[in-house]
C-alpha cells in the first residue's frame, strides 16, 4: 500500500467515525474539531489496525501521553505509515 | 422499619482467601495485583491482574461439585462458608422460608464460556460438558448458595456491570428492613481473568499495563480483579436475640441512573446516589468520616467521583478520607463492591482506613484525602462505598457502627 492509499484509507476512517464526506477532512483537523469522542477515538484506532492489520498503541486514559500521536489528522496518518513501516519490517 | 446488622463476612481476593487476611493486607496497604498466568497469555497486551493465586479448587471441592462449579461459584461458595460459619446461623423452618440469597456478578460463568467456546470454535471439537447451562449462567453461584444453606425465600442474582454488588446488597438490605426477610446472604462475585474475558476489556484501551494508580495524576487505567465477598445482613433484633457478634449496621442505601453515557460517568449521577444514600439513613453529611470510593484508576472516573463527592459534601469534603483499594485488589467489577465493604467495615469496627496503594502524584481534580500509600488509624462513625458501573447505574451503600 502506498502512502497516498494510506492517507485516503485513514481519511476515510475518520469520516466515518465522524459521519462526514472524506472531502470535509482537513489534514489539520483535530480529533475534536471532528466531533469525536475518546470512544469514537478508540473506534477509529481499532478500525485502523484492522484495515492496515498493525497494532496501535493508545490508552484512553492518557490520549496526548500515548506513544501514537492523535492530536491531527495529519499526525494520525504519519503515526500509521510509521508502524507499517515498523511492523511489516 | 427494621435496623438491618451483619453478622457474618467472608472474602477470597487477590489479597487473601480470607477475611483476616485480606484486611491485613489492606492494612499493610499491600499489592495483590501480580502477572496474569492463564492459556494464551501472550496473546495480550494487558498481563496484569488481581488474580487470586495459590488456590487450589481440588482441594476444596470434588469431582462433581467442580463440574458443576465455574470459578465464579467457587469463589461464592468459599466466601459464604465463612460468611456462615461467622454468623453462626442455621437455617430450618420458618427461618429457611424467610431467608435468601442475593448476589451480584456481571460475566457469571464467564471462564466456562471461554473454555467450551475455545473448544468448539478453536479446536473443532463438536461435543461439550453436559453441565455448561448450569455451570455458566448468572445465576448458579446463589443456588448453590441457597441449596448449600437451605435458603428457601427470595434470591436471585443482579447483574449491573461494576455496582452489580453494591445492587445486590442494597436489594438484601431492603428485603430486611421491610420485613420481608430475616436474614439475607448476599454480596457478589465475579471470574473474568480469563483469555477472553480480559481480551475483550483490553479493546475498550481502558486498562493499565503496570499498575491502579487512583486519584493519581500519573494513573493510566484500571486493572481486573477476582474473587467474592459475601455477608450476611440479619434483623437486628433477631441477631441481638441470639447473641451474635454484629459487625457493623447497614443504614442507607440509593440507587440512580444517569441516563446519558454507556461508558462516560456523570458526576450528577454518582452525586444523587451518594446524597440520596445520605437521606434514606437520614445521615447529616458532617457524620461521613470515610467513604471507601469506587475510584478504578481511569482518567474519568476518579476526577468525576472526587467532583461529585465535593458537590454533595461541600466544605465537609475536606474533612473525610476516601480512598479506593482496587489499588490494592484491582477491580473486582460485578464483586468489586462485596469486596470493598470489607474496608468500610475495617473503618467502623476498627478504626483503620485503608489506603489507595500506587499513589505518586497530586492530581488537581482529585484534590481530596485520598489516604494516599499508608494506612491512617481514625475513628469512623459513619462510612460509605459507592459503585458506579458503566450503563451509568450507580449504587452507593451507608454502614454505621452499631
Amino acid at each position: 500500500m502506498n502512502t497516498q492509499d494510506v492517507k485516503q484509507t485513514v481519511i476515510g476512517i475518520i469520516a466515518d467515525q465522524a459521519m462526514l464526506e472524506p472531502g470535509d477532512i482537513a489534514m489539520d483537523s483535530t480529533p475534536e474539531s471532528l466531533g469525536i469522542d475518546s470512544m469514537g477515538l478508540v473506534e477509529a484506532i481499532f478500525a485502523i489496525e484492522e484495515a492496515f492489520d498493525i497494532s496501535v498503541p493508545f490508552n484512553a486514559n492518557e490520549p496526548q501521553g500515548s506513544e501514537f500521536d492523535i492530536s491531527t489528522v495529519a499526525h494520525i496518518v504519519t503515526g500509521v505509515e510509521a508502524l507499517i513501516a515498523e511492523q511489516r519490517a | 422499619m427494621t435496623r438491618v446488622v451483619i453478622t457474618g463476612a467472608g472474602t477470597i481476593n487477590a489479597l487473601g482467601h480470607d477475611v483476616p487476611t485480606t484486611l491485613a493486607a489492606m492494612r499493610e496497604g499491600r499489592c495483590g495485583i501480580s502477572e496474569l498466568e492463564f492459556r494464551d497469555v501472550e496473546r495480550l497486551a494487558i498481563r496484569i491482574g488481581g488474580q487470586v493465586k495459590g488456590y487450589d479448587a481440588e482441594a476444596v471441592f470434588n469431582r462433581q461439585q467442580l463440574s458443576l462449579y465455574d470459578r465464579f461459584t467457587q469463589f461464592t461458595l468459599i466466601a459464604a462458608r465463612q460468611a456462615m460459619a461467622q454468623a453462626g446461623l442455621q437455617f430450618s423452618g420458618a427461618l429457611a422460608d424467610r431467608s435468601g440469597v442475593v448476589l451480584g456478578t456481571s460475566g457469571g460463568g464467564l471462564t466456562t464460556q471461554d473454555e467450551n467456546y475455545r473448544a468448539v470454535y478453536e479446536e473443532g471439537k463438536n461435543r461439550v460438558h453436559p453441565f455448561v447451562v448450569p455451570k455458566l449462567m448468572n445465576n448458579a453461584a446463589a443456588s448453590h448458595v441457597s441449596m448449600e444453606f437451605n435458603l428457601r425465600g427470595p434470591s436471585f442474582t443482579v447483574a449491573t456491570a461494576c455496582a452489580s454488588s453494591n445492587h445486590a446488597m442494597g436489594q438484601a438490605f431492603q428485603m430486611v428492613r421491610s420485613g420481608l426477610c430475616t436474614a439475607m446472604i448476599t454480596g457478589g462475585s465475579e471470574s473474568m481473568l480469563c483469555f477472553g474475558g480480559v481480551k475483550a476489556w483490553e479493546g475498550l484501551r481502558v486498562m493499565s499495563k503496570d499498575a491502579c494508580r487512583p486519584f493519581s495524576a500519573t494513573r493510566n487505567g484500571m486493572v481486573q480483579g477476582e474473587g467474592a465477598g459475601v455477608f450476611v445482613f440479619e434483623d437486628y433484633e433477631h441477631a441481638r436475640a441470639r447473641g451474635a457478634e454484629i459487625l457493623c449496621e447497614v443504614i442507607g442505601f440509593a440507587m440512580s441512573s444517569d441516563a446519558a453515557d454507556i461508558v462516560m460517568p456523570s458526576k450528577q449521577g454518582a452525586a444523587r446516589a451518594i446524597l440520596g444514600a445520605l437521606q434514606d439513613g437520614g445521615i447529616a453529611p458532617s457524620r461521613v468520616g470515610y467513604i471507601n470510593a469506587h475510584g478504578t484508576g481511569t482518567a474519568a472516573n476518579d476526577k468525576t467521583e472526587c467532583a461529585a463527592v465535593a458537590d454533595v459534601f461541600g466544605p465537609h469534603a475536606d474533612h473525610l478520607m476516601m480512598s479506593s483499594t482496587k489499588s490494592m485488589h484491582g477491580h473486582l467489577i460485578g464483586g468489586t463492591g462485596a469486596v470493598e465493604l470489607l474496608a468500610c467495615i475495617m473503618a467502623l469496627r476498627d478504626g483503620v482506613i485503608a489506603p489507595t496503594i500506587g499513589y505518586e502524584e497530586p492530581d488537581p481534580e482529585c484534590a481530596l484525602d485520598v489516604v494516599p500509600n499508608e494506612a491512617r488509624d481514625a475513628e469512623v462513625e459513619v462510612a460509605l462505598s459507592n459503585a458506579f458501573a458503566f450503563g451509568g447505574l450507580n449504587a452507593v451503600l451507608a454502614l454505621g457502627q452499631v
